[in-house]
């Protein structure tokens, strides 16, 4: 079965959405997507990385995430350049460098294309593997940081105060979403991820009554549109992450927007 | 909102006499002893001295940007002092109560949840805490739909049900109008006359706060006063800090209710 390109990847792009999303609900409520834009900009220099080390790109990718991630938190406290400013100068810095660095170190051999926006039909049994075992992995760690990590988000301060070690789970947080990125890059490229975790987050938040359900909502509702982007790309031949995004962004403004709109907010 | 030219001269000794008077016996639930804080090469703290005691209310005031928050986030260990030491009891159960919330409530929440933030209460005991504040109806609301006043209510529940040591409320009656602020302070005066916990009020709205505490202390990066609220009220520091307007509808305010407190009662009506 799963040598059939078109069932791996619709597996594929089910895994990275129901990865994706969850995290995503808390990227958009903790106002967190310039921050996961960042991290996700950072990966191509990954994706040289691992050509140049001749290790697993996967692997590679996850490495700069991380240390991107690492370097965004420790940047947190300064006051120098408001954050916004730095966030921008750091994500088009690592995309650039980025640029350079692959095609110097890939030449011909690197499908730049593919890391940009995505390859989901190139998707292999390794990336396979790799995206559903990091899913699983990532939901387990998101569902143990659950309460602690939801205490933060309504309150920092109050989290803190009653006992909630509120640094380690920061970090841990984004080091979920760091790894992530490094997982979704395959199926929807570097450069759209992030519409993987707002997009479905935002659709689901009229119909949602608690974050739990929302979470819920928006993985359910990514999946769906993941495979509805992939029959657009097959239909009219169109890149497959372009038209996911296409397709997410149609449920938004097709059945979250109407509802929000009714709802008088 | 007011600075006072020179007031960082002023010797903190006569302060600091009113505050041994003032101090009760017990052991302090949480104290800081002379700690100062210098970020980003300004001093937010300079030499300050505060403990809260069990059944006891501490009342935090000053203009903003004093440091009230910096000094209460300190005794909760959120903030590390430049110099000076801050002690807490062992196994000390805090409940806090912010000023507010995430902004717009993105994220869906019902007061049920809420109630449940940094650790697990059952349906009952949600309910009977939300009962103490007055906020039982509110049970199945969703937090983004609650008033400034309701919020505060229900955060005081969600607190009150951790059987808290100590409660601290920064700014409880920020959103809440002069008579929703009125009954707001008498509810905190008899949560500590019910349980017991020490409580730690940061407030600017002065007139209704006073009223309610056992001791004041007057912060503008230091100690310019402390004491009974009476005593506080008349202090020229505090003045100088607020106007004598403040000064007078303290007064005015505290003399409705000295029944409930006599700490601060007889003395208030001086002020």
């Amino acid at each position: 079965m799963l040598d059939d390109f078109l069932i791996r990847a619709a597996l594929a792009g089910i895994g990275t959405a129901i990865l994706a999303a969850p995290l995503g609900c808390f990227v958009v409520w903790r106002r967190m997507a310039y921050f996961g834009e960042t991290i996700a900009y950072s990966g191509l220099l990954g994706v040289a990385l691992g050509f140049l080390l001749g290790i697993d790109l996967t692997l590679g990718v996850i490495a700069t995430a991380v240390a991107m991630a690492l370097l965004l938190t420790a940047f947190q406290a300064q006051r120098k350049i408001p954050y916004d400013t730095l966030l921008g100068i750091l994500a088009h810095t690592a995309l650039a460098a980025g640029l350079i660095a692959a095609s110097f170190v890939g030449g011909a051999r690197l499908d730049l294309m593919g890391y940009l926006f995505g390859d989901i039909l190139a998707v292999s049994k390794t990336d396979l593997a790799w995206i559903w075992g990091g899913a699983v992995a990532v939901l387990a760690g998101l569902f143990w940081l659950w309460r602690p990590l939801l205490a933060m988000t309504v309150n920092e301060d109050l989290a803190a105060a009653e006992g909630v070690p509120v640094r380690r789970t920061g970090t841990a947080f984004i080091l979920l979403i760091a790894v992530t990125v490094a997982l979704a890059m395959k199926v929807i490229g570097i450069l759209l991820i992030t519409s993987l975790m707002i997009f479905p987050t935002a659709a689901a938040r009229p119909f949602a009554k608690t974050p739990e359900q929302m979470a819920v909502l928006a993985g359910a509702g990514a999946a769906a549109a993941v495979c509805g982007g992939l029959y657009l790309s097959l239909r009219f031949d169109t890149a497959a992450g372009p038209s996911i995004v296409i397709a997410l962004a149609a449920l938004f403004f097709l059945v979250a927007a109407p509802a929000l709109a009714f709802r008088g907010r | 909102m007011l600075t006072v030219p020179g007031f960082q001269d002023r010797p903190q000794e006569k302060a600091l006499e009113a505050r041994e008077a003032a101090i009760p016996e017990a052991e302090a639930l949480a104290a800081a002893s002379r700690v100062s804080l210098v970020l980003h090469g300004k001093t937010v703290l300079d030499r300050v001295s505060i403990a809260v005691h069990p059944s006891e209310i501490v009342t935090l005031i000053g203009p903003n940007g004093a440091g009230k928050t910096t000094l209460a986030r300190m005794l909760l260990g959120l903030v590390t002092p430049s110099s000076g030491t801050v002690g807490r009891r062992e196994a000390l159960r805090v409940g806090y109560v912010p000023q507010r919330c995430t902004s717009d409530w993105i994220i869906p929440l019902s007061v049920r949840r809420f109630m449940s933030l940094t650790q697990p209460v059952s349906r009952a005991r949600a309910h009977e805490c939300l009962g103490e504040t007055g906020a039982a109806h509110l049970i199945d609301a969703q937090m983004g739909e609650l008033s400034g006043g309701e919020f505060q209510r229900v955060a005081l529940a969600r607190a009150l049900a951790r059987e808290p040591h100590l409660l601290v409320l920064d700014e409880p009656a920020q959103a809440v109008d002069f008579s929703g602020a009125a009954r707001l302070y008498e509810l905190i005066a008899a949560i500590r006359q019910r349980r017991g916990c020490g409580i730690l009020l940061i407030s600017h709205d002065l007139q209704v706060v006073l009223g309610a505490s056992d001791r004041v202390v007057c912060l503008n990066r230091h100690i310019c006063c402390e004491g009974v609220p009476g005593a506080v009220a008349g202090h020229p520091e505090y003045v100088r800090l607020f106007g004598p307007e403040a000064a007078r509808s303290f007064g005015l305010y505290s003399h409705h209710h000295d029944h409930t407190h006599t700490l601060s009662g007889d003395v208030a009506c001086g002020g």
